[in-house]
């Protein structure tokens, strides 16, 4: 029987819809056990939140004071402690799992599966590399633990109406004191998060400027959708850095990508392969966003997204 | 401060359109253009600013991989590293494997940082760092689009889903860049002529007692799914039109 460890992501008051993601791509695992495991300062919401997914069948609570920011070097000794019980160990490929899961594997003198996006067995997978150009079948010694991290946007988050039993553990594991968290900036918005969103309007170079953006921003209101970038406009100053979208940004999965002036680069195009239908609007009809697009539209985009918001609405 | 490891990876270059093997054995790798792993020419690139800040600092650049890896350090020592290492080998070299390599050159090395890219953009994997400082039993800090020195510690702040993280690390220490870090500076002849007279020592798996077992096995290479040729549209209207039959808007 495989018994499979999943590190919840979680900000202390919400737990992240990418935990409910790695628990649908565990569930793929047939023969499969699957735990939750939260730490935190105090994770009883969250919990609470974890053992509601279905398909969950316990949830494993480790709080301490040390735990209130997700640090690496804290996590993960905490991690390997509880492992012995467990044949898999998942996490989200979220820049807190992609942090954190490496360490945890080293610790334990196992590889790491990175965004692990299909289940094949128990303990075969496929993976992306050269920016999803080359798609890998990697398959691990069933012997060993295996380590993975999970691409959320392959996989649909796991239904809620779950009922798993919820245990805290403590454990008495040395923690070091050599990394300390100082503090965070995050931009807060009302607007859907660009990882989960449905719908998603995303902006590259062609915006020209942090003001202009704003024209994307009231369309993206007008249809509930969160608002995304290229990283040209992100290294512009356009938008911030958790807009990024791509390989080395946010990898997303929404029902539509609107893409306006964005030229649809490799990197770029790594991060919305698994959007159901994208829209691409730039004034040059070569540009190789089209090759991809469902839906394009040649023209100048300042004129377009105005009109576009207009008939909207109707 | 007193000394900074670089490790440099020697990759396809990021212009290249990567072509998977008809036999799905692996990419396409011959005659294509082999570039520094873009991050990590962000790290060297960091290294050298910390280095021309200080006093007395020297950078080394070290890799992993084939003979032809001398020309990507070839490269760093031109950009302004003090002297290169390449450890030998024509495996495929996994990261944890990497890790322990890194480890075993750090043991001799003694650095107060080392700086690797957060990805390479091959295998895209995004763990070596983490798994350096984690059998290094130092700190790690990912992702780093700020790095502040001040004595015996660094400053970093990470680009995180969320934003912006700042952590306080102990040195030594292990940080992996971001693309905005800094952008690097580009190589100019003389210092490429210079850059032949640098030390670049050659070693091996064996002389540092790592061996490069194959942890993962790949069974095969494919390309992704190709998406469906798309529709062009002729104005907003029918963009409009178009997506509410689709049920999108
Ligand atoms: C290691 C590495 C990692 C990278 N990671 C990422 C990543 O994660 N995400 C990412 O996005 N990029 C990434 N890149 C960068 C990528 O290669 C491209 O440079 C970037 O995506 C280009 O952004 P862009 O499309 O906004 O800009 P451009 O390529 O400059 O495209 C602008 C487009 O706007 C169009 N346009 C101009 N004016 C108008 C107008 N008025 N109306 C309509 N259209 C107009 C133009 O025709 C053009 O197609 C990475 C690069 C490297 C080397
Ligand atoms: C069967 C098999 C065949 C493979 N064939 C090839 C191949 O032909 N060509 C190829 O390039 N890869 C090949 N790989 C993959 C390659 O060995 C891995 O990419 C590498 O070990 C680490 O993964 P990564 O670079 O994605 O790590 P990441 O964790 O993404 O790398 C992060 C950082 O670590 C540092 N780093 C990692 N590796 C090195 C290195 N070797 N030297 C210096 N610094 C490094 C860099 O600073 C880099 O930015 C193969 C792997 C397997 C299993």
């Amino acid at each position: 029987m495989h018994k499979i460890l999943i590190v919840g992501e979680h900000d202390g008051k919400n737990l992240n819809p990418a935990t409910a993601k790695c628990v649908h791509c565990a569930a793929g695992i047939s023969g499969g056990e699957i735990t939750i495991v939260v730490l935190g300062a105090d994770t009883a919401a969250v919990a609470g939140q974890a053992a509601a997914i279905a398909g969950v069948k316990s949830v494993l609570r480790v709080d301490r004071p040390e735990n209130q920011h997700p640090l690496a070097a804290i996590f993960a000794p905490q991690l390997v402690a509880l492992a012995t019980d467990f044949t898999h160990i998942f996490g989200p490929s979220t820049s807190f799992g992609k942090d954190l899961m490496p360490r945890v594997a080293a610790l334990l003198g196992v590889p790491q599966v990175s965004d692990l996006m299909a289940v094949e067995g128990s303990h075969r997978f496929k993976r992306p590399t050269y920016a999803g150009n080359a798609i890998v079948t990697v398959e691990a010694e069933p012997a060993r633990k295996l380590v993975a991290t999970v691409r959320v946007a392959s996989f649909e988050a796991a239904k809620g109406g779950g009922s798993a039993t919820v245990e805290s553990k403590s454990l008495s594991v040395a923690l070091p004191s050599h990394t300390r968290y100082i503090g965070a900036k995050t931009g807060s918005t009302d607007r859907p998060d660009l990882q989960t969103a449905k719908r998603v309007v995303s902006g590259g170079r062609a915006l020209g400027s942090a003001e202009n953006f704003k024209l994307l921003f009231s369309f993206a209101d007008k249809i509930g959708a969160a608002v995304g970038a290229s990283r040209a406009a992100v290294d512009a100053g356009y938008a911030p850095n958790e807009m990024q979208v791509g390989q080395t940004g946010k990898i997303i999965s929404p029902d539509i990508y609107i893409a306006i002036g964005i030229s649809g680069a490799i990197q770029h195009l790594t991060g919305i392969k698994d959007a159901r239908t994208i829209v691409a609007i730039n004034k040059d009809g070569e540009a190789p966003i089209f090759e991809v697009a469902d839906v394009g539209l040649v023209g100048d985009l300042f004129q377009i997204v105005p009109e576009f918001e207009r008939l909207v609405g109707g | 401060m007193q000394k900074i490891m670089v490790c440099i990876k020697r990759v396809v270059d990021y212009n290249v359109r990567i072509r998977v093997k008809p036999d799905g054995t692996g990419v396409m790798l011959d005659g294509v253009k082999m570039s520094i792993n873009p991050f990590d020419e962000i790290a060297l690139e960091e290294a050298l600013r910390i280095k021309e800040r200080g006093t007395n600092i020297e950078v080394v650049a070290v890799s992993i991989g084939v003979t032809d890896t001398q020309q990507q350090l070839r490269t760093a020592l031109a950009m302004g590293a003090d002297r290169a290492i390449l450890v030998q080998t024509d495996a495929a070299v996994e990261p944890l494997t990497a890790a322990q390599i890194f480890l075993a050159l750090a043991k001799k090395e003694n650095p107060d940082l080392i700086f690797l890219g957060k990805q390479a953009i091959d295998d895209d994997a995004n763990q070596t760092g983490q798994m350096l400082a984690a059998i290094w039993d130092r700190p790690q800090a990912t992702y780093a689009s700020k790095v502040e020195i001040a004595a015996g510690k660094a400053s970093v702040t990470r680009e995180i889903d969320a934003g912006l993280e700042t952590i306080e690390v102990d040195l030594p220490a292990v940080v992996t860049v971001d693309l905005r870090l800094n952008e690097p500076r580009y190589v100019k002849l003389p210092d490429i002529m210079k850059a032949k007279k640098k030390p670049l020592d050659v070693t091996s798996l064996d002389a540092l007692g790592v061996s490069a077992g194959v942890l993962l096995k790949v069974i095969k290479t494919e390309p992704p799914p190709q998406r469906q040729k798309g529709v062009m549209v002729k104005d907003v209207a029918e963009l409009v039109d178009v997506l509410k039959k689709k049920g999108l808007i």
